[in-house]
């Protein structure tokens, strides 16, 4: 089966650990990821300025692109870029008002009304491979292994375009149990873990940070596992900093869902490009024998 | 002004006798006859070109110019060397505008793309508006070299952006302020130097140039008067329009 694909740019250049495996894991269940030929940047941020179509173009761009390739379904695997395309899509299909001056604008490119589904790969995995075939196909349990599933906020807000009930979410663990790890139910799996703050008031986004870390460690994960390069970038690459603020809290390796997946999947270590996550992910991997077993 | 030569070093065609259109450049009416360029009809008009104005082939990028037609909302630009007037056009050249260049050592970078997003953070401003692809006048989709810099692929933006001849319009409308010719000019220079591997016949032209063998073209040219100098451009001979592939020049002392 051929599906097309949105990378989005982060995914292309800081979080190729979460395309490349990614890309091979569906491929080790029988799904080509196309990535589309022509795509430009969503835009990262879905603008709540009600007045704001400008930065509607971008994403209605990229929808137009899948309609252009023949095709109306986009599998995202970023969460902001699903968060942003979903978004955008939406208001194209219900806004007639907004869509036409969207249209009229973009001259150069076909009306769009919202004919694409935009389907975020962890919906995909379930509905479109389902957990059975995707449990037929492990052949690396990661059996022991404690992993806390972090939501964030763009998988589950707002509710409009959330990939599943925001307070019944299911989706994470059961991919976490299909691979045959023990999924870890913590309170702060849907709270945000400061987005940009961190780059604009420091102070807090490290706090916010240390909390959900704490949170997660105090019910026993062993790692976290996430489906956003900005969540990512505050857990992991910025967990230093909040291991030097609070003395009780211990390392926490954080992983793409992609990365486990594919190593769930007997792909190893090759595909999972572990060297663009932060310290300690290989070893939580080599001490569980995750690597070898390959 | 019945029968003027305007059109010297290229085609041989005169005005004499032309049906005559009107422009309209910065805002001033002129009659001028069609057919023209847009340079040959400011010429023709009384401007004389001191800058703005450089290969006349279509190829040097300094001649961009912004032009309407009337009853028709849109912008429309062209080389003034390359687009033929027509009536009722209002135009003005836009022979410079000013644009960010950053400054680097092409020689202490690597090929990373955070070495271009160092220098040029502006690109994450691009809203993809797909002004500049609209505008250029080379028909290169600006937007598409932008998306694939951000996307890191710089082999990508490298094709995309290759015949880029640096006119600058596409700064001129972008909504995000950068300068996309600039950073598009950076990706290709890393492209080239650090991503491609070395092409063999470029070592052996570099190499020809160090071991001197064209330094007498230029130090004939420096020595030569004006008057000489004149005398050998009115004279050089120029590769036809419709050349064969194997056309040589006559005179090939300084190849």
């Amino acid at each position: 089966m051929k599906i097309s694909y949105y990378p989005g740019c982060t995914l292309k250049t800081k979080a190729k650990n979460m395309d490349c495996p990614g890309v091979a894991a569906l491929n080790a269940l029988g799904v080509e990821l196309v990535e589309l030929p022509r795509w430009n940047c969503c835009g990262a941020v879905f603008s709540l300025a009600d007045d704001d179509l400008l930065h509607l173009l971008a994403p209605v761009r990229d929808l137009i692109r899948v309609v252009e390739q023949g095709d109306n379904k986009l599998v995202v695997a970023c969460s902001m870029c699903y968060n942003t395309l979903a978004r955008a899509n939406l208001l194209m299909r219900e806004n007639s008002e907004k869509r036409h001056t969207i249209n009229t604008f973009m001259e150069e490119e076909r009306d769009y009304n919202g004919e694409v589904e935009v389907v975020h790969l962890l919906s995909f995995l379930r509905d479109e491979i389902g957990w059975e075939k995707i449990r037929e196909s492990i052949k690396v349990p990661l059996r022991g292994l404690k992993i806390a599933p972090y939501y964030g906020c763009t998988l589950l807000r707002p509710q409009s375009v959330a990939i599943e009930p925001p307070e019944k979410h299911t989706l994470f663990k059961d991919l976490i149990e299909t691979m045959g790890a023990t999924v870890v139910d913590f309170p702060a799996s849907t709270d945000c873990c400061s987005s940009y703050q961190i780059l604009s008031n420091p102070d807090v986004g490290i706090e916010t940070v240390s909390k959900i870390l704490e949170s997660a460690e105090s019910w026993g994960a062993e790692a976290i596992v996430t489906s956003c390069p900005l969540c990512e970038y505050n857990l992991g690459k910025r967990q230093e900093d909040a291991l030097r603020k609070h003395d009780k809290l211990k390392a926490l390796p954080t992983f793409y869902f992609t990365q486990l997946l594919a190593i769930a999947l007997g792909l190893g270590a090759e595909v999972c490009n572990f060297e663009l996550n932060h310290n300690g992910v290989i070893r939580l991997m080599e001490s569980k024998k995750f690597l070898t077993a390959a | 002004m019945s029968t003027t030569d305007i059109t010297k070093g290229e085609s041989k065609e005169t005005t004499s006798g032309k049906e005559l259109v009107s422009i309209f450049v910065m805002g001033k009416k002129y009659e001028v006859p069609k057919n023209l360029t847009i340079m040959k009809a400011m010429e023709y008009a009384g401007y004389k070109y001191i800058r703005g104005c450089g290969c006349r082939g279509g190829i040097c990028g300094a001649c961009g110019t912004v032009y309407r037609k009337p009853g028709d909302y849109h912008i429309y630009v062209g080389l003034a060397c390359q687009t033929v007037v027509e009536d009722g056009m209002y135009l003005t050249q836009l022979p410079f505008f000013p644009a960010n260049r950053a400054t680097y050592n092409l020689e202490a970078i690597g090929s990373d793309p955070e070495e271009v997003y160092k220098k040029y953070p502006e690109l994450f401003r691009c809203v993809a508006c797909n002004a500049c692809t609209k505008v250029c006048p080379m028909d290169i989709s600006v937007m598409d070299y932008i998306s694939a810099i951000k996307q890191g692929d710089f082999e990508k933006a490298t094709e995309l952006s290759f015949d880029c001849i640096q006119c600058g319009l596409c700064t001129v409308r972008c909504m995000g302020e950068m300068s996309q010719y600039h950073i598009a000019q950076m990706v290709r220079r890393i492209t080239g130097s650090k991503i491609k591997p070395e092409s063999s016949h470029l070592k052996t032209m570099v190499d020809n140039i160090k071991t001197g063998r064209y330094t007498r073209t230029i130090t004939d040219i420096k020595s030569m008067s004006e008057d000489q100098l004149r005398k050998a451009y009115q004279a050089r001979e120029m590769e036809p329009s419709e050349a064969p592939e194997d056309w040589k020049p006559a005179d090939n002392t300084y190849l």
